[in-house]
């Protein structure tokens, strides 16, 4: 690495690639910098600015997302100027919309007492829904902001949930333009962007329609990038239980052959919310069953027990019987009719290892090879 | 596929045909789409004007079932311009001359008139593909539904095979595999004429292996019937018994109505599956199993990779895994078969399967590997044919344009083709259970251009009667920017207003494929 390719942030030098920003070096080395616009995979905005750092020279703070490292550059990720100005940010954030987590009744003046009152104003009903789970609400607390100052100002348009899936909540929307990014850029969709300027400002669907009548295909790549509670997932926001524990699994979707790995959020033996896992293939993003369409694996309608036909009804019986039957009538058929009159359909719903098993039980316990799947269908 | 998901954002050209990427694999289009923000060049094929076509730069509408004839067109423009690669030809591939000869008369009219698409498209989607740097093909069932799929496929071969860009990054031939591990079902030996991994159950050393890691003797060395056979046999009567796991025939079989009467004649039917699907409410026995998110175990994506499941909730009531079913009807029928977890069938698959030799669970903990992975330290194959192909040299096949088995006529005027939507998955027994899903697509309907629909003077969502020769269905009219004149589409998810009362059983001969993809049918306003 040539001498040039060094930055300095924090008094750490660091070697970046030529067109990497403060931002990436600073993520690769583990520097922390907050963000809240910026979007992996999608070009840097700067809109959010509360990636704000020092650099030496400069006339004044710059973003480290749209800011190019360049040979020989100081950097200060947290210097008393950055604190200031990323304070301001977030409490222009909270004070623009509806952001009812204690945040904004903060006193800085004593940390303790104010996290005793957190955890007794917090637990009721009518928070956010994703508190606990909302990037502006980390950074109000990282630091230390309040707007008990500021007036809270009325929304200026009303929530949305004349849909299946999506709940939008503009009164909670800091117009940090994830979404729009994520449907654009990441998924392109192109079903949203912003709309209106100044105060009125707000992210639209077409030409303002409902999510339902626009190209919105429902993928909740806007859901999964959204920092704050503006986009909020309905049936998680129905089932999810706040206060109790949850379990995230990663696994892989059930749906279409694209493998897309997904973590399951799992609560009382039930999944309450599915989210793309960032890796690969599918860096994070899915579509509306991978993502949604989860509901018939807690379905009333799943087979419980096995079932045998008795005088023409499918009646409930044991796994002793059913089996015995099974084998039984399975090695009449061959002794009577021989193997090459019996057939097994295996799955492409099933795993590895349970095709494995069913060709094994076709050819070495049936002695056909009589076995096939809907690969053609 | 030959190449990986990723890979596909790298190509200069893309080319899409016979799939509706956006509706039935979306995160996969992303990538399609996404390279297309780069100035990548799209090309689809497709006889949908389906919402891929507002991200290409080209789109062509064959008439259905017309492929061969196409791409035997680019590639007689890519041979008289001079623009194929002559290296990649004399290095890696054999048989080139025959195709020389057969696509001599695919001339850019020749192809028009067989196909409808224009001949100056023709020219010009064969000089973008052939001076790309790196083309991929993307293909779906769209190309391999057809009594001619197993010969479109291999033309499509032939097409990057002229090209040289398979064996590289960003090209290769990608067919898009539908269901989450139809793959790994291929993988496994779910087939009538392969073990685990494409070996040949006629191939002596191969059933010696069997028997050996088996413990058993006996294998027949006699390839098995594809199910497209056996529901014809049952219909004779000369099949008895049929063991379905996780698969809804009844809904998702060509000519439901014989199909029906076939598995009525079948002496036994037993079901496995999660719920009481078409199928399994005329089984003997039904047997209650686990869905994905009640095992552990490994599915293998359309880009080879084996992946891990994992177990997140505990299945409801007696269910039991499905591997350990059919491991007890085994037992049962003389034959024990014991294992103590998935993991450990797992590493029996291993010694069986050299593509899966290298791969274990603990090397898929964070990641999946691509098979053909033959050994520990192997880091996996996400690219096929960069040295040299399976066979060794890439074989070109001489193919000739071959009809539908059913055209339309004065009885039968319109084409149906048929498919998936975005918010259905095959015969609905997962999807329909989601109310957010129901309401977004709550019925079937018959997608018809506005053209057609003022000819036959019936409006948006009446309700309208669509006959074939084989059944009937009623359903309702969705006009649609989509259709293009001539040509329905009905998506077959619905049990209620089955698309395959109407579709075609007729067969490829080699892969045993029906044609659901093209068949004759007429439409009338429901009595």
């Amino acid at each position: 690495m040539s001498k040039e390719n060094i930055i300095t942030i924090d008094n750490k030098q660091f070697t970046f690639e030529p067109g990497e920003t403060i931002l990436e070096v600073a993520q690769k080395n583990n520097i922390f910098i907050p963000t809240l616009c910026h979007l992996k995979g999608a070009t840097p905005t700067g809109a959010c600015r509360v990636c704000v750092v020092e650099v030496k020279g400069a006339r004044d703070i710059v973003p480290s997302c749209s800011t190019p490292a360049s040979p020989g550059m100081l950097v200060r990720s947290e210097s008393p100027a950055v604190i200031k100005a990323r304070k301001n940010i977030i409490q222009l954030m909270l004070a623009s919309g509806h952001h009812n987590c204690a945040i904004r009744d903060f006193e800085p003046d004593d940390w303790t007492s104010f996290h005793l009152k957190v955890l007794k104003d917090d637990n009721y009903n009518e928070l956010c829904p994703v508190w606990g789970d909302c990037r502006l609400q980390d950074l109000a607390y990282r630091y230390q902001v309040t707007t008990k100052a500021l007036p809270l100002s009325a929304p200026n348009y009303p929530m949305e949930t004349v849909n299946p899936f999506i709940i939008r909540d503009f009164s909670r929307c800091i117009l940090c333009g994830r979404c729009v990014q994520a449907c654009r850029e990441i998924q392109v969709n192109n079903a949203i962007d912003f709309g209106y300027r100044g105060a009125k400002a707000k992210i639209v669907a077409g030409t303002d329609v409902l999510l339902k009548d626009s190209d919105c295909v429902f993928c909740g790549e806007c859901v999964q990038v959204c920092p704050v509670g503006a986009l909020v997932p309905k049936e998680t926001f129905q089932n999810k239980r706040r206060f109790e524990k949850t379990e995230k699994v990663r696994t892989t979707c059930s749906y279409c052959g694209v493998g897309c790995q997904i973590d399951l959020t799992v609560q009382n033996n039930k999944i309450v919310q599915i989210n793309g896992a960032e890796a690969e293939p599918n860096h994070g993003s899915l579509c509306v069953k991978g993502r949604y369409g989860y509901d018939f694996v807690a379905s009333k309608d799943r087979l419980t027990t096995p079932l045998i036909r008795k005088d023409g009804n499918l009646e409930e019986a044991t796994w002793d019987e059913a089996l015995n039957l099974v084998a039984t009538k399975f090695a009449d058929i061959k002794a009577k009719h021989g193997a090459d009159t019996m057939g097994v359909l295996t799955s492409a719903r099933v795993t590895n290892e349970d095709n494995y098993i069913a060709q094994k039980f076709t050819r070495a316990v049936l002695q056909t090879n009589n076995i096939d799947h809907c690969a053609r269908l | 596929m030959t190449n990986t998901i990723a890979d596909i954002e790298t190509a200069d050209v893309i080319l899409v045909t016979g799939s509706n990427t956006t509706e039935n694999h979306p995160v996969l289009s992303a990538f399609i789409k996404r390279a297309t923000l780069k100035d990548k060049t799209l090309i689809v094929v497709d006889p949908r004007k389906i919402k891929l076509t507002e991200h290409a730069q080209k789109w062509l509408r064959p008439q259905l079932g017309t492929d061969i004839a196409w791409i035997n067109g680019l590639m007689h423009v890519i041979i008289k311009e001079d623009l194929h690669d002559k290296e990649f030809i004399n290095n890696r591939t054999e048989g080139f001359d025959q195709v020389l000869e057969i696509i001599k008369k695919y001339t850019p009219t020749y192809v028009e008139d067989i196909t409808g698409i224009p001949a100056n498209d023709i020219i010009e989607t064969a000089r973008l593909f052939a001076k790309a740097d790196k083309a991929s093909i993307c293909y779906c069932m769209g190309i391999t539904q057809h009594t001619c799929g197993t010969d479109n496929v291999k033309s499509l071969a032939n097409l990057s095979m002229l090209c040289g860009h398979l064996g590289k990054a960003g090209g290769g031939v990608n067919p898009l595999r539908g269901q989450n591990n139809v793959q790994g079902a291929c993988d496994m030996g779910g087939l009538p004429n392969v073990f685990t991994a494409y070996q040949k159950v006629d191939d002596p050393s191969a059933i010696k292996k069997y028997e050996t890691v088996w413990g058993v003797t006996g294998l027949s060395n006699k390839p098995g019937l594809p199910v497209t056979e056996m529901i014809h046999k049952a219909e004779q009567g000369n099949f008895k018994s049929l063991y379905i796991i996780g698969e809804n025939p009844l809904v998702s079989d060509p000519d439901l109505n014989h199909a029906e009467k076939a598995f009525k004649n079948l002496e036994f039917l037993v079901v496995q599956d999660i719920f009481l699907t078409e199928t399994a409410q005329i089984a003997d026995v039904v047997l209650p199993s686990f869905c994905f998110a009640e095992k552990d175990g490994t599915f293998s994506n359309t880009e080879r990779r084996v992946q891990r499941v994992r177990k997140a909730v505990e299945a409801p009531g007696f269910a039991r895994e499905d591997w350990e079913i059919t491991c007890e009807i085994a037992t049962r029928m003389g034959t024990p078969m014991h294992y103590g977890s998935p993991s450990e069938i797992f590493e029996e698959i291993r010694k069986v399967t050299p593509s899966y030799a290298g791969i274990n669970w603990n090397r898929i903990e964070n990641g999946g590997i691509h098979w053909p992975c033959p050994t520990v330290d192997h880091p996996g194959t996400p690219i096929l044919h960069t040295a040299q192909f399976t066979r060794g040299k890439g074989l070109f096949h001489a193919i000739e344009h071959q009809p539908p088995a059913e055209l339309p006529d004065a009885e039968y005027p319109f084409m149906l083709t048929t498919g998936r939507i975005l918010y259905h998955y095959h015969t609905g027994s997962m999807t329909m259970k989601s109310e957010g899903l129901n309401s977004l697509s709550p019925e079937c309907f018959v997608e018809i251009s506005p053209n057609d629909a003022a000819k036959l003077d019936i409006n948006n969502g009446e309700m309208v009667d669509v006959f074939s020769r084989r059944g009937k269905i009623k359903a309702k009219l969705a006009i649609s920017s989509k259709a293009v004149d001539g040509t329905i589409f009905i998506p077959f998810h619905f049990a209620k207003a089955a698309a395959n009362r109407l579709t075609n059983a007729k067969l490829d001969p080699v892969a045993k494929i029906p044609e659901f993809k093209v068949c004759a049918i007429t439409i009338q306003k429901a009595a």
